[in-house]
This record gives C-alpha cells, sequence and structure tokens, in this order.
C-alpha cells in the first residue's frame, strides 16, 4: 500500500554534493534548499511562479523551486547559484562567463533577481550552439522568464551578449 | 505564502494513484503543479492530500500516428513544443505550447496537466476543444474517453469525479486542406493572455474557403469553438474577407471583464486576433493546395 505521509527524508545532489534532509512533505523546494540546506543563493520573491528569481538547475533544467516541492526531488541533481562557479584547475574557482558577464557589464543594482538570471542564462547558453552568434531573440527569450525592477534589462542583455560572445571564443 | 499542511503520496502506478484517491477525501492529483502550487501557496486551494503522478512509470510519451497525437500526463510542455512528429501532425500543438508561460514553467508544466486544471485561460484546453480532442480517464470502474465537451464544467471544474485521473489527451491529426494559427495578447510575453485566439482553416480542392473554426483564451467559462465558415464561405482564399469573419466572432463570444482588461476590450481583441490568424492560417492553407 501506498504510504501517504507529512514528512519524508531526502537525497539528493545538490552542486555535485549529496545531501541529506528530512522535511515536511510541503516543504518548497525553495525552502528546503535556504532552510534545510543553508544555501540562501536562492532567492524568493514572488513564491507564486511569476518573479523568476529562485529558479534553479533540476538534473539541468531551468524550473522555479517555489512551484516544486522538496519531496519531487527525492534522487534528483539540483545546480544553484552556488553551483554555477567552475574549478581554475589551480586548487581554486572561477566565476563562470555568465557571472563574469554580469560583472563586466553592470547588470546588476540590488542583486535580488541576479541568481535566477544566472542560473536561467547559465543553462540556456550552455545548451545552445556556442559557434553561432546569438541573435537578439535568443537574449529577449532567455531574460523574459524573470523579472528585475532595477535595471530596464539593458545591461543584463548586454551581459548575455557578452557572455556568449566568452564562451564562444573559449570553445 | 506556504501551502497549508497536506499529506502526501507518490504511487508508483496508475491502480495504486487510485487506490489513494478512493482511500483519501480531499485528495488531489499533481502532476507539474506549475499551477497548482502556486493556488496552494496562495492559500486558494487546500487539499488534504496530494497524490503525485510523477513517479508513475509509462505516462510520459507523446505517441504520434495519422490519426492524430496523444499525449501522456506527464510530458511537459517543453518536450511537447520540441516534439517534430507531434508539430507535423497537429501543428497547433507547438505553436500553442509555445505560448505556454516561460521556459522555466514549460520544463516542469504538464499539458494534460494543464488540461485538467481546465482554466479558460489555459492555451492547450482551448487546442483540446479546436481540434475536437479527448483525454482517457482512470477510474476504479476502469479506463473511458471524455471527449472535451463533456470535460468541462466551468473556470478550474470538470466533470471528473474524485477517484479519477487523466492519463492521457489525444488531439486528432490535422484534416487535409488546412492551415493553423495561434496568437495571444499578454500585457508580458509569457504572462497569461488576456485574449488569445487559435484557428484551423480548412479550403476545398479549387481553393476556396471550405470552413473556418475558432477557439479563445481567457473569452468565457469553458473552452469553446466557434463555427466561422458562414462569414467566408466559398470565397477563393486570396479574396476572403477575414474581416467579416472577426465581426461574427465578436457578436458570437461572451467575454467577462476583470482587473486585466474590460469585457469590451477583449470582445474587441477577438475581432483582431481573429482576422490576424485566418489570414494566417489560410495563407498556410493555401500553400498546401498549390503544392498538391
Amino acid at each position: 500500500m501506498t504510504s501517504v505521509d507529512t514528512e519524508r527524508a531526502l537525497r539528493l545532489t545538490v552542486n555535485g554534493v549529496p545531501r541529506e534532509a528530512t522535511v515536511p512533505v510541503r516543504r518548497l523546494l525553495s525552502d528546503a534548499l535556504r532552510h534545510d540546506l543553508g544555501l540562501t543563493g536562492t532567492h524568493v520573491g514572488c513564491e507564486h511562479g511569476v518573479c523568476g528569481a529562485c529558479t534553479v538547475l533540476v538534473d539541468g533544467e531551468p524550473v522555479r523551486s517555489c512551484l516544486v516541492l522538496a519531496v519531487q526531488v527525492d534522487g534528483a541533481a539540483v545546480t544553484t547559484v552556488e553551483g554555477l562557479v567552475r574549478d581554475d584547475g589551480r586548487g581554486g574557482q572561477v566565476l563562470h562567463p555568465v557571472q563574469e558577464a554580469f560583472r563586466e557589464c553592470h547588470a546588476l543594482q540590488c542583486g535580488f533577481c541576479t541568481p535566477g538570471f544566472l542560473v536561467t542564462i547559465a543553462a540556456g547558453l550552455e545548451g545552445r550552439d556556442a559557434a553561432e552568434e546569438i541573435t537578439e531573440e535568443e537574449v529577449d527569450d532567455l531574460v523574459g522568464g524573470n523579472l528585475c525592477r532595477c535595471t530596464g534589462y539593458a545591461n543584463i542583455k548586454k551581459a548575455v551578449r557578452h557572455a556568449a560572445a566568452t564562451m564562444r571564443d573559449a570553445r | 505564502m506556504k501551502p497549508a499542511p497536506f499529506r502526501y503520496a507518490d504511487p508508483r502506478s496508475v491502480g495504486e494513484v487510485l487506490e489513494v484517491l478512493a482511500a483519501e477525501e480531499g485528495a488531489k492529483v499533481l502532476a507539474g503543479g506549475q499551477s497548482l502550487l502556486p493556488l496552494l501557496s496562495m492559500r486558494l486551494a487546500a487539499p488534504a492530500v496530494l497524490v503525485d503522478l510523477n513517479r508513475v512509470p509509462g505516462l510520459d510519451a507523446v505517441e504520434v500516428d495519422g490519426e492524430g497525437v496523444r499525449v501522456g500526463a506527464l510530458v511537459r510542455h517543453a518536450g511537447l513544443l520540441g516534439d517534430h512528429d507531434a508539430a507535423r501532425v497537429q501543428p497547433l500543438l507547438a505553436r500553442a505550447t509555445a505560448n505556454v508561460a516561460h521556459p522555466a514553467i514549460r520544463n516542469r508544466g504538464t499539458t494534460v496537466g494543464s488540461i485538467a486544471h481546465a482554466d479558460p485561460a489555459g492555451e492547450m484546453t482551448s487546442v483540446l476543444a479546436l481540434t475536437g480532442g479527448s483525454v482517457t480517464v482512470a477510474s476504479p470502474s476502469g479506463e473511458r474517453a471524455v471527449g472535451w465537451r463533456d470535460l468541462f464544467v466551468g473556470p478550474l471544474e470538470t466533470s471528473l469525479p474524485g477517484a479519477a485521473v487523466v492519463t492521457s489527451a489525444f488531439f486528432p491529426a490535422l484534416p487535409p486542406r488546412s492551415g493553423t494559427a495561434f496568437a495571444e495578447v499578454a500585457r508580458r510575453k509569457g504572462d497569461y493572455a488576456v485574449c488569445g485566439a487559435g484557428v484551423v482553416v480548412t479550403l476545398d480542392e479549387d481553393r476556396r474557403v471550405a470552413a473556418v473554426r475558432a477557439s479563445y483564451m481567457s473569452v468565457g467559462l469553458v473552452p469553446e469553438v466557434h463555427d466561422l465558415t458562414e462569414s467566408v464561405a466559398g470565397s477563393p482564399v486570396e479574396k476572403a474577407d477575414w474581416a467579416a469573419a472577426g465581426a461574427l466572432a465578436r457578436t458570437l463570444v461572451e467575454p467577462d471583464g476583470d482587473l486585466h482588461a474590460s469585457a469590451d476590450y477583449r470582445r474587441l481583441l477577438v475581432g483582431v486576433l481573429t482576422e490576424r490568424t485566418l489570414a494566417d492560417a489560410a495563407a498556410e492553407a493555401a500553400a498546401k493546395v498549390t503544392g498538391e
């Protein structure tokens, strides 16, 4: 008989690290990441799927972590903004090209929406053919699902083009 | 806000799903959750038990043949959008799913869940109606097909009894010599449409307009299909008066006003979107007849 629970023990891989937590079944993934696993890089904005601030990657695909229950990702691999940094091959870490581009292009002001933009754009750029020049339509699609109240998007779009160019050169 | 407390089950078969639904008072099926989770977080819904379909094997297939496209209950909008076979047999599927919210929502949200949610603002409810589709419903008494007219009762309300789950949706193939188009007007890209329209234009062998059907989003309480053929029937496709079809559509719909748009504005949009989409759909149909 299927068990009907109020609490569940979870095992998942977060940013490459196996993690465990016991959570109430109503715990949103966004809250599990922040409260249970201490990863506060994922920001919670509207909490009903409109703003995109809480976007994380589940098995490599961008999803709204406020619209997924933590119990639903038991066994999955989750990437948060903390997981975008890469090893530099000398024992240290370097920022993801999208993070570098945000800094370079001044693509953030208050920073609240930034984690959601970063993971969405990073997954989008990694999922496309880096050799192809990015089109304005692609840029609009990559930023269209996230709300930013500070920048007016111009610098965020500039950062997307900048990161795409960096990733093209780095092929 | 956070969802009110509930209990949770993630059964491994449709049979187990039905057992839990039958045994538990106030149980609700969870698939993609992209409509249900907001309702829970805003406390507009507070089911006692959530029965998660996501671990049931065999529900994630898109099956395509000459008759049409069958979409399993766990197929995500993004999966359907990227299915070229499905788009070839019924082009409205890709055209409509491209308008469903944002990529991050489409990665998680399911097409069948969107239909079972029965939101009159939803794209896929409207496409199910426009294509004359049906859903397959599993219940303790067995499986049966339910046509779209018998499925939708009101906003967010279907005719399905408590211990029932929609396991797939079937969208019939586009008829020969036909073209389709789909368009929305939304405040921001990816938002719920203030008004949306999907249309099918079918020509006869002499490139005259034989049939025109349209279905709208955010207009009326349940999805409806409007036959606009009489306004343009028999016209050569190049000379058809699509504005007349738009004018007819405006007289057939009964939109409501809300925070986002007045009823009059929605009625205006029905006319504009009808005229615009019919011209596109007709051009597509005409290209096929020429190519025959």
